[in-house]
């Protein structure tokens, strides 16, 4: 590439199909949610609640990506950054989920119920934290301080492909470094407020990063499975080769490991000291037909895909790591209603887990949030940041 | 010159984009026994050179699956079958505690695998020679140049052609070099005085220190902070209670859980017309109720009852437990005797429950009618 003529990338427009296929899935997907809704609003919102910590993970770990590759500066993953920067987007859409859940929150979250106020001074104790006037007012806060950094972060970068502007990344340095420890405690709130809370006597302060690690790991499957597609079909540069996929493989590697290790640090240690007022959120899911699923859980979200993704071939190969990455990607399904379900079930007094048209609206929802905001905002922008004066670098990586 | 081997000719290069054209070259020359060496990893090497996957994660692979096996085997044979502990009340073999140490020795046996075996295969150990040290070449390429050999062991290797070759695809200072003869000749030994000498030194020095560090320096500041706390050890003179007791005893009137005090410690009649065993012959209640009487009872009682035991003539001898007076006594009159005691026979109400005395009299019944069985009990 050292012919300095050369067009390293050219648009080409997304094809049609896309946000057909985008809308439709939505379309299907709002319309049962509603049904959902108007049969059994409990269950409808906890479904709801897994498609609103899908979404979020997806606009959260694609943000933390965008700001991890500015504060480290590497060079392989300036090509993909406008594909996270696109993805992040999807946090736009995390409002509108949450809307009936907002509504709804007497249905899902038992600390609102005053008759275990009454009886449960723990969840009375809590009350300062868990009370829903506090709840919506700190969660809003949470939206906007996303789509403040979100535009920080983008907004001069899709700038740069006008202009040029090396400067740019001084500015995105200095923001990332500034959102780093900011995205630690939304996060953290995120995870605690919409997914501990839901057994409001429970509590593990690992969880916040445990909800992190699957994250990004989400994050990471969704843009490694868009990246390769696009390039496969040459709707992105034609210069990227094994050694750029290479470093999706290893990060999914990496971050399945890192998840395995949160989630058995959390697990471990609440064994082991074996308190009731840990390991009730365990036993939950130990019993009532939960234990097969918690078992699964080991297998699906950190066996299967590390010994996927051990070997070099597997972490390069464009066609496996397609694969993969659908596999991650619906992992943090599974994790999520693993997390979530048991709850639904302990509430209702089911005793035993649940799966039927409720709960699949949640994948056709997401895919549709997925693909119409990315065929939305991809629409008229390149897919990638030409301006950006590493681009030629991060395109030129080998390993 | 002429008697020695040649090992291979080497060439420099100055900058990585030389070296990473010269090693294509020399793959497409069709020469297999070649290798750079570069000051740091250059990147696309692997490429160029064509190698193939290394061996070496198989054999880490392979420790490590040895490693996690041993490490559960040395957990389980220790925590479960040697000596079992209750920790906590959790399972005598509680994997989740054993994943963090599994994991661990997984690691561990893994890396020095790769390291060991990469030494065997690869250097061929215990030779730690090799014909390019202390060459000027060698100094180069570990400072600032790049260089690539080719062996003599190449089948399409001559001497002449190499030479041409190497200058041609650009390399410099292309050189020869021969294997030492003093290397090839010597032998490594053992019993070599310098080596025993060293050995020697350091088994002293690693004994003396290791001496030092748990007997000595553990015990002086700050190591022994932990050790002294103001906390009472048991069976330790206490300076902290005035009686100088570090256990205590507890309160007045406290009752063991589960545990209810013997309501007829005065009256045999009583204990025998009112008392009933609650249990039933069962396997489980004769299994605990036959420990218990050969702990306890046997001593005296012998293991069938009889009353000639191990302690036969150190005490005056107790009576057959098989006699018509002692199987005709109730349930209630045996329970009264074990917890109150009876003649030289003392009180077993602290070392049994109340319900280990009634597995032994279900146990001592079953002793009498073993002794008396009648034809029914055949079946």
């Amino acid at each position: 590439m050292s012919n300095d003529n050369i067009v390293l990338y050219e648009r080409k427009p997304l094809p049609t199909k896309l946000p057909l296929l985008g809308w439709s899935l939505l379309l299907i997907g709002v319309v049962l949610t509603f049904l959902a809704f108007s049969t059994d609003n409990v269950r409808a919102s906890y479904n709801l609640i897994i498609v609103l910590m899908w979404v979020f993970s997806i606009g959260f770990g694609s943000l933390f990506l965008i700001a991890l590759e500015h504060i480290v500066g590497s060079d392989w993953s300036v090509p993909f950054r406008r594909l996270s920067e696109i993805l992040a987007a999807v946090l736009f859409a995390t409002p509108l989920i949450a809307l009936p859940l907002f509504l709804n929150l007497d249905q899902v979250f038992s600390w609102l119920n005053p008759v275990i106020l009454d009886s449960d001074k723990y969840v009375k104790n809590k009350s300062p934290y868990l009370n829903e006037s506090f709840f919506v007012i700190r969660n809003i806060f949470v939206f906007l301080v996303m789509f403040l950094f979100y535009f920080l972060l983008v907004g001069r970068s899709l700038r740069q492909d006008k202009t040029g502007k090396a400067d740019t990344k001084k500015w995105s340095t200095k923001i990332s470094a500034i959102f780093m420890p900011i995205f630690a405690i939304l996060i953290t709130v995120v995870a605690m407020d919409w997914l501990m809370s839901l057994e409001p006597k429970w509590f593990s302060t690992i969880f916040g990063v445990y909800y992190f690690a699957g994250s990004v790991l989400t994050a990471l499957a969704v843009l490694t499975f868009i990246a390769i597609t696009l390039a496969e079909n040459g709707y992105i540069s034609k210069y990227l080769t094994e050694d750029h996929f290479y470093n999706f493989g290893a990060l999914m590697f990496a971050f399945t490991n890192f998840w395995a290790y949160i989630a058995f640090s959390q697990f471990m240690l609440i064994w082991y000291a074996n308190i009731p007022d840990e390991t009730m959120w365990y036993m939950q899911r130990g019993g009532e037909g939960w234990m097969t699923i918690s078992l699964g859980l080991i297998f699906i979200r950190f066996l299967i895909p590390y010994m996927a993704l051990v070997t070099r071939p597997s972490k390069s190969n464009p066609f496996r790591l397609k694969i993969i990455a659908v596999w991650v990607f619906i992992a943090h399904y599974y994790d999520l209603y693993w997390v979530i379900m048991p709850e639904y079930t302990k509430k209702t007094e089911l005793h035993a887990p649940v799966y039927s048209w409720f709960e699949f609206t949640v994948p056709i929802l997401v895919l549709g949030v997925i693909i119409v905001v990315f065929s939305l905002v991809a629409g008229k922008k390149n897919l990638m940041p030409i301006g950006d004066p590493k681009f030629r670098k991060g395109l030129e990586f080998h390993l | 010159m002429d008697n020695k081997i040649l090992h291979s000719v080497t060439a420099i290069f100055h900058t990585p984009d030389d070296i990473i054209k010269a090693a294509k070259a020399v793959v497409k020359a069709g020469y297999k026994k070649f290798d750079v060496h570069t000051p740091y990893p250059v990147h696309g090497m692997d490429q160029a050179m064509k190698l193939k996957r290394s061996p070496l994660g198989y054999f880490a692979f392979a420790l490590g699956v040895i490693g996690a096996t041993l490490g559960l085997l040395l957990m389980y044979w220790t925590m479960t079958v040697d000596y079992p502990l209750n920790i906590g009340g959790k399972p005598t073999f509680p994997l989740p505690a054993f994943v963090p140490v599994t994991f661990e020795i997984t690691v561990l046996l893994a890396s020095v695998a790769t390291v060991v075996s990469m030494i065997v295969i690869f250097f061929k150990f215990p030779n730690n020679s090799h014909p390019l040290h202390d060459t000027e070449y060698m100094k180069q390429v570990s400072s600032d140049k790049y260089g690539l050999t080719i062996e003599a062991a190449d089948p399409n290797f001559d001497f002449e052609k190499v030479k041409d070759f190497l200058s041609k695809i650009g390399g410099t200072n292309v050189e020869a070099i021969y294997y030492d003869n003093d290397e090839i000749n010597s032998k490594l030994t053992l019993l070599e005085p310098k080596f025993l000498t060293g050995l020697a030194v350091i088994s002293v020095l690693v004994i003396t220190i290791t001496y030092f560090s748990l007997n000595k320096l553990m015990f002086m500041q700050p190591f022994n902070w932990m050790m002294d706390q103001q906390k009472i050890t048991a069976m330790k003179v206490s300076t902290f209670f005035d009686d100088g007791f570090s256990m205590r005893l507890p309160v007045e009137g406290t009752v063991a859980r589960g545990f209810k005090p013997y309501p007829y410690p005065d009256s045999v009649e009583l204990a025998s017309r009112v008392l009933v065993n609650p249990l039933e012959f069962s396997d489980v209640n004769l299994e605990n109720g036959k420990r218990k009487y050969n702990t306890f009872c046997s001593p005296c009682h012998d293991y069938h009852g009889n009353g000639v035991a191990r302690l036969n003539g150190q005490f005056p001898n107790p009576p057959s437990l098989h006699t018509d007076k002692v199987r005709e006594w109730s349930d209630g009159h045996l329970y009264h005797i074990i917890t109150v005691g009876q003649n030289t026979m003392p009180s077993y109400d602290k070392q049994l429950t109340q319900e280990e005395k009634w597995q032994v009299i279900l146990y001592v019944r079953a002793l009498q009618r073993a002794l008396n069985a009648q034809e029914g009990d055949l079946q």
